[in-house]
């Protein structure tokens, strides 16, 4: 058992080790045989160990598996080791499965690609250190997975990298990433500099036997690893780099800005809960960041009109919806809609991809057009998609698990009203974008024609997420409608249950109210998007949709404030008396060569003159000694 | 006997200092072969009348023959004015003085030498073919490896091949 | 039998050998160079026969041989090349064969 857990991360490793030494030089099937199937083999790893972990939860709560000792130095010891619960187990398994299911698809989205075996080995890089940040049981290792998704995510994003605003939004990502990182590891000095250890289970306990709740320095700790969360998720004020980070190839959408490596920060979150308790300062302002940021997002996503800007701010909102979960103290109905989450979103994204790669690279959704009768696989798992992202009652896993965020919003003893408003505003919100998208992409005219079928291997993969994506909230069913708790029974072995405040009014009458809510949005979209489109015609050309659309002024407000002081200060400084240093190296190397480059003139007789002088000399020389 | 090699010393000296500072080339090669000759009296006086014979033969006969051979070849006598340019006087001053301060070192390093003046015999032919047959046996095999490849060296690099360029080329 | 000191015969053997270093330095025709080179295989060849008969061995003649044979090979090597240079060049000045010089 012991030997599978530490495969699961060690196999795409390999396979990534082998397409990078590889080079061009395999054929491509091998190539995208290997890359594929190390996840899929990792897939089905997860499936046995999970399997044994189930079945054997009643007397092991943690599996612990642990590998080689990787720094040992004075009191500061971190090993390469696993620790698998079930919080972990959740999270291996959509990065492998919903993993596996985007390899797939794209051996036939990339097939044309001449960079396809460094796509595959970026991905396989990509899904180690995933699993490799989702698996460790010390702090610092999942460091380690944390920066190596933050670099894949750079290659990746900038993998068509012959377009220099690819890698201009590759850096973006990777810088404002940064930001969070480095707030992240100060978090990190500080827990080892208390508690000298690095494991996070040996830290949490430490945290709670020696801080009392709301000391300065939990709140400092806290704090700091909330900013490493903000950074990873694109969360308020972090959140410019996910709309740009749409540059790359749909499957790296799929896969790490909507699936996983976005909700790392929930993970972490998650993982630290106890250092979130014992700061409610902090997790208070989870809550509250999550909340803006969902309505923030959910405005932008309403004004796009590139079909994957839509998706991201989409992602953007509901990892707020992630966060404001984990604020009320809501943890595993987090994990259960990251789940959800993972299945639509990544969903909504090969189905993106399927539909920019048939029309030709055509991005804006209002050149669109007409694609339900022409595509109607794609537009019904899109259709899918949507439902579960708007939440629509009662037949779509999304609604299971939004219902039960907001339900807790109001009603957890960290909840409030204002909160669940926030959640029900965003919900109206989705409903309407994402309606909105599927009205104005599949109805109407077409203004462009697809140019070829989409083959099996994009459709079989996109066709089990719309499955998944319906009946993936069956798991967990709210007490008025099944009283199925499977998923928070797998999960409370793990993170603590939520704190229920009674307030009065019973769950039903939110479901009843989010339901109504959701399908009035979805009938508003059908107003103003199909039946009338003239009437957002005035709303299109103002002022306030070109603030939504440029993300609330975010970009260009970083820009004033760090960007162009910066670039100002460099650029007076260019001219500055350290260079003298530099250049002076550089000028002395430059003046021998000047000089010596004389004695090589290419003349024989120079040289034989050269020959006879040092000879003379020497000879001269040893005999006079 | 001991005037015999003094005089035949001069007379190389005399002639390699003639052969190095003539301007015409085939002048100066015959005064070269002047200088082998005397060289090998003296080698005829250092009781080795073999190696003499084979001086004569070899250096004089053959390898300064195919001096002379490529000289008249290349015409090179006919450019007596470009070597009177070339030679300037001023330009013996510094070869001079390097040769004059290694001829010191030389005298400085032959002081130390014993002059053993033990009876003298003469070494046979037999025995440096005895010699050259037993001891330095793979020595000859390997010299002989070394003609070889001379002889196809010389072969390859003296060959001129037209250099062909079409009609439309040329201009 | 001949009583001439070794050292004059190895200072006569110097002078040969100096001469054709001046020669070697100071001409700028190629085949003088070489010329010159010869003038000093020969002087070397001559040490030799002058050890061999100071210690009466016919290693030295031995050896001279050798030489003669590396000499002459050399030569026929040489001048090939010379007249490939010739043919190239249209020049047997040594200073205009300079194109492996240092370019700044």
């Amino acid at each position: 058992m012991e030997i599978l857990i530490s495969l699961i991360p060690a196999i795409p490793l390999l396979g990534f080790l082998f397409l990078s030494l590889a080079g061009g030089r395999v054929p491509r099937k091998l190539a995208g045989f290997v890359g594929a199937g190390t996840v899929g083999i990792s897939m089905i790893l997860t499936f046995i160990v999970a399997f044994v972990f189930i079945g054997s939860l009643h007397h092991i709560k943690v599996w612990n598996v642990v590998l080689w000792e990787w720094i040992g130095a004075a009191d500061m010891h971190a090993n390469i080791a696993f620790s698998l619960d079930s919080l972990s187990l959740i999270f291996m398994f959509v990065i492998t499965f919903v993993g596996f299911l985007i390899h797939v698809y794209s051996l036939e989205f990339m097939a044309k690609d001449e960079g396809f075996t460094r796509f595959f080995a970026y991905m396989n890089l990509f899904v180690g250190s995933m699993l490799i940040l989702v698996m460790s049981d010390n702090l610092l290792l999942m460091y380690l997975g944390w920066e190596g998704v933050g670099l894949c995510s750079y290659l990746l994003i900038g993998f068509w990298y012959k377009d220099p605003a690819n890698g201009r939004a590759a850096r973006k990502a990777f810088i404002v990433t940064r930001v969070g990182d480095t707030a992240m590891i100060f978090g990190i000095f500080i827990l080892f500099l208390n508690f000298h250890t690095l494991n996070t289970q040996e830290l949490m306990y430490d945290a709670s036997m020696n801080w009392v709740m709301g000391a300065p320095i939990a709140t400092l700790t806290a704090a700091l690893l909330l900013g490493g969360a903000l950074g990873k998720s694109a969360q308020l004020p972090l959140q410019t780099w996910l709309p740009d980070a749409m540059a790359g190839p749909s499957p790296v959408s799929a896969l790490i800005h909507a699936a996983t490596m976005v909700t790392a920060g929930v993970y972490l979150i998650a993982r630290t809960n106890v250092l979130f308790m014992l700061a409610p300062a902090v997790r208070s302002a989870v809550a509250v960041i999550g909340a803006l940021t969902l309505l923030l997002a959910g405005f932008s996503a309403l004004t796009q009109h590139d079909l994957k800007r839509i998706l991201a701010y989409s992602t953007i909102s509901q990892i707020g919806y992630m966060f404001l979960a984990l604020g009320v103290g809501a943890w595993s109905a987090a994990v259960f809609h990251f789940m959800v989450h993972a299945f639509f979103k990544a969903l909504l994204f090969l189905g993106a991809g399927i539909i920019i790669l048939v029309l030709n690279q055509e991005h804006n959704i209002f050149r669109m057009g007409g694609l339900r009768k022409k595509m109607p696989a794609v537009f019904i798992t899109f259709l899918a998609g949507s439902a579960s992202l708007s939440a629509l009652p009662l037949v779509t896993a999304g609604f299971y698990s939004k219902d039960q965020i907001l339900w807790y919003a109001f009603s957890s003893d960290y909840g409030s009203v204002l909160l669940w408003v926030a959640g029900i505003v965003g919900a109206l919100l989705t409903a309407l974008y994402s309606f909105r998208m599927i009205f104005i992409t599949f109805y109407g005219e077409a203004k462009t024609e697809p140019s070829f079928k989409p083959g099996k291997l994009m459709l079989v993969p996109v066709s089990i997420l719309a499955i998944l994506s319906v009946i993936g909230g069956f798991v967990e069913l709210p007490d008025s409608l099944g009283n199925v708790h499977l998923f928070s029974d797998l999960l409370s072995n793990t993170l603590p249950p939520v704190v229920l405040a009674n307030k009065g009014i019973p769950e039903y009458f939110f479901q009843i109210l989010s339901a109504v809510i959701v399908l009035a949005g979805i009938y508003l979209a059908y107003i103003v998007y199909l039946k009338k489109p003239e009437a957002s015609e005035s709303f299109r050309k103002s002022g306030l949709h070109a603030f939504f659309e440029e993300g609330w002024g975010f970009d260009a407000l970083y820009d004033t404030l760090f960007v162009r002081p910066v670039v100002w200060l460099s650029e007076i400084d260019k001219k500055d008396f350290t260079d003298i240093f530099n250049k002076g190296l550089a000028g002395i190397a430059l003046l021998f060569n000047t000089l010596l480059v004389k004695t090589q003139n290419g003349k024989l007789r120079w040289y034989l003159m050269s020959l006879a002088i040092g000879i003379t000399l020497i000879l001269t020389y040893m005999l006079t000694r | 006997m001991n005037v015999f090699f003094y005089i035949a010393a001069a007379v190389a000296i005399f002639s390699t200092i003639m052969a190095i500072t003539g301007r015409n080339a085939i002048h100066s090669l015959l005064f070269l072969i002047l200088s082998l000759l005397a060289v090998s009296v003296v080698f005829y006086l250092l009781q080795a009348p073999f190696i003499a014979a084979l001086e004569v033969i070899i250096y004089a006969g053959a390898i300064m023959v195919l001096f002379i051979f490529v000289t008249m070849m290349l015409n090179i006598g006919l450019e007596k004015k470009t070597e009177k340019k070339w030679v300037r006087p001023g330009m013996w001053i510094i070869p001079s003085i390097l040769a004059a301060v290694l001829l010191t070192d030389l005298v400085l390093a032959l002081q130390v030498a014993p002059t053993a003046t033990a009876a003298r015999q003469i070494v046979e032919p037999k025995q440096v073919g005895i010699s050259l047959f037993s001891t330095y046996l793979l020595a000859v095999e390997i010299a002989a490896v070394m003609l070889m490849a001379g002889v196809i060296g010389a072969y390859h690099l003296g060959s001129q091949k037209k250099k062909v360029t079409h009609r439309f080329l040329e201009n | 039998m001949l009583t001439v000191p070794v050292q004059i015969q190895i200072l006569l053997a110097g002078i040969l050998f100096f001469l054709g270093l001046i020669g070697l330095l100071v001409r700028r025709n190629i085949i003088f160079m070489l010329m010159s080179v010869e003038i000093m295989f020969n002087s070397a060849g001559l040490v030799f026969i002058i050890a061999g008969s100071h210690w009466m061995q016919p290693d030295g003649q031995v050896m001279f041989i050798f030489i003669l044979t590396v000499a002459a090979v050399e030569v026929a090597i040489g001048l090939a090349l010379i007249l490939q240079l010739y043919h190239h060049f249209k020049t047997l000045d040594a200073d205009a064969i300079d194109k492996l010089k240092d370019k700044i």
